[in-house]
């Protein structure tokens, strides 16, 4: 092959994914910023240039602070609890325990179960007088409580749930890095008298380090990106009170059709995640295995 | 390690197990029991598919089963030979231009479709195929994932066997279909796993697209059959629910391993 053909045939097998990655990724971002700065279209008036009007309205708009704190919160509960049972679960199931198989099945079920069918079935769980949650509260006389119609309780039910939904994915990363820790280390340590936890401390937890890197980004992700289960258990409710920045944009965006302020929330969005790509590519670029 | 600390750390294990669990057990309970034992727990409560009966009359299931299956299938279809393409493109062809086209192909792995909904929607209106299969797809079909996957597996196929085929008169394409696509076959399924699950459970950009049951998929046709006029019966619900997520469920009991293994392999990549 003489080298402009090279060229010439790299792009041809390249054109199909690139029209399309074009059209639905980068176009669309950097339309998100170009319709940022025009208002809303009405039928009365068409969309026009309004500068940062749209930035000015978020920066005064208590939800908008309400929902990134939410998602603050949201990301916290979820990603410190989800990264330690993983690697509990992984410990347990690539030891000789008892009725392994099972385990392993049970932690890693609900990753292949649709979020919204999750919900749907948590929300039964959390349901007021009779659901699951309420009986066994009742068993120990404790009084009704509606998990997910009050302020205090719905973000962190929501929170069980995605734990519930994430560990189990999570442990199987963790266990392909544990299976690759040599036996001989242990055996080692056990000689020199070093007991489980400080084994665990100062030789399995270093070693997991890559790995640890790599679900925390896709745990962030997860916590921008995941609004299923919002959409089926509280709508944001109560009082915007579990409403994640995804949702809230959605919220914007098709139920008040305001798709200039949904354009400029979009771009908060698009800048947070673009913060942890730049994050991954600093730190986690030269941890991975590139073959 | 002592013994009672053995069997302590077992039960510890089991309890996290049972609590991981139960949600689902709950739900199969929920299912398959007349609704006055939904929340009653009888060892002897007779068992019944009346629920799911019930709950296929109630919505366009069969329907919503077969958008679901065209959809996936579609999804699929597009991905696999759009990212054969380009990967074999970036893996085995120095053209001007790959570094930063790679680059760009990535940035897709952080600014997903699924946080573009306000502009996709406004260019699938402009494309004038709202509420069509078509339109759920399209963002996804050109998979940044994917490329990268192929990419990856590609450079690992010496260089050698590209070179013989194409001296026995192979032309470039028959090159990658005849050498690379079947030294690739175990990342093709490990991706295939991950893709049909992900579109399969897919829910927001799909809520967002269709406002129709001809082109509604399971995920959007059960949240519209449970938030609608069912009331609260819950028996109905969880059988709908259990339903819609029964071949994913079944598929992943009976390929445990395939399906663990792919998900790893399609992480650690």
């Amino acid at each position: 092959m003489n080298r402009w053909n090279v060229h010439v045939h790299g792009w041809l097998l390249l054109l199909p994914a690139a029209v399309l990655l074009v059209t639905f990724t980068h176009y669309p971002t950097a339309a998100t910023l170009y319709h940022s700065f025009f208002s809303t279209a009405k039928p009365s008036r068409p969309s026009v240039w309004v500068g940062l009007d749209n930035y000015r309205a978020m920066v005064e708009d208590p939800v908008f602070w309400q929902v990134l704190q939410n998602n603050l919160w949201f990301a916290l509960g979820t990603i410190p609890a989800s990264i330690a049972l993983a690697i509990l679960m992984a410990v347990w199931v690539n030891g000789k325990i008892a009725g392994r198989g099972l385990l392993r099945l049970s932690f890693f079920t609900p990753t292949v179960l649709p979020m919204i069918a999750v919900a749907n079935i948590w929300l039964f769980f959390y349901t007021p007088g009779y659901g699951l949650l309420e009986q066994i509260t009742g068993l120990f006389g404790l009084p009704s409580h509606n998990w997910l119609g009050s302020r205090s309780t719905a973000l962190p039910c929501l929170i069980v749930v995605t734990v519930w939904k994430e560990a189990g994915f999570f442990m199987i990363f963790y266990l392909a890095a544990l299976q690759s820790v040599s036996p001989h280390l242990h055996e080692a340590a056990t000689l020199m008298g070093a007991g489980r936890w400080y084994f665990f401390r100062r030789v399995t937890f270093p070693l997991l380090m890559p790995t640890t890197l790599f679900v925390l980004i896709n745990a962030v992700i997860n916590s921008f990106r995941l609004v299923d289960h919002i959409v089926v258990m509280t709508k944001g409710g109560p009082d915007n009170a579990t409403s994640l920045l995804l949702y809230y944009i959605y919220d914007v965006g098709f139920k008040f059709w305001d798709a200039g302020y949904a354009a400029a929330l979009t771009l908060v969005l698009l800048i947070i995640l673009a913060a942890f790509a730049v994050g991954q590519f600093l730190f986690l670029d030269r941890r991975v295995h590139y073959q | 390690m002592s013994k009672a600390a053995r069997t302590l750390e077992t039960g510890a294990a089991w309890l996290l197990g049972i609590l991981w669990a139960l949600p689902l057990a709950y739900a199969l309970w929920t299912a398959f029991h007349p609704a006055q034992f939904s929340t009653h727990f009888v060892l002897r409560a007779p068992l019944t598919l009346e629920n799911f009966a019930k709950a296929w009359d109630a919505a366009p299931f069969a329907r919503y089963f077969v958008n679901t299956v065209l959809l996936v299938t579609m999804i699929l279809a597009a991905q696999l030979v759009l990212c054969t393409l380009a990967a074999y493109a970036f893996a085995r062809f120095s053209f001007r231009g790959r570094e930063v086209a790679f680059l760009l192909v990535l940035v897709q792995l952080m600014i997903m479709p699924d946080v573009l909904i306000v502009e996709n929607y406004r260019t699938m209106s402009r494309l004038g195929i709202l509420d069509t299969l078509g339109a759920i797809g399209l963002p996804y079909m050109a998979s940044a994932f994917g490329i990268f996957l192929l990419r990856q597996t590609f450079k690992t196929v010496p260089k050698e066997l590209d070179e013989a085929a194409r001296v026995e008169g192979a032309s470039m394409l028959e090159v990658l279909w005849k050498v690379y696509v079947p030294l690739a076959r175990p990342v093709y399924i490990a991706y295939a796993l991950v893709s049909i699950s992900y579109h399969w459970n897919n829910f927001l950009w799909p809520l967002i697209v269709t406002n129709s049951v001809n082109s509604r998929p399971l995920t959007v046709g059960l949240q519209v059959f449970s938030s609608g006029d069912q009331g609260v019966d819950w028996s109905i619900i969880t059988a709908a629910t259990l339903m819609t997520s029964a071949p994913l469920l079944v598929g992943f009991l009976l390929f445990q391993r395939q399906f663990v293994q792919s998900f790893m392999r399609a992480g650690i990549r």
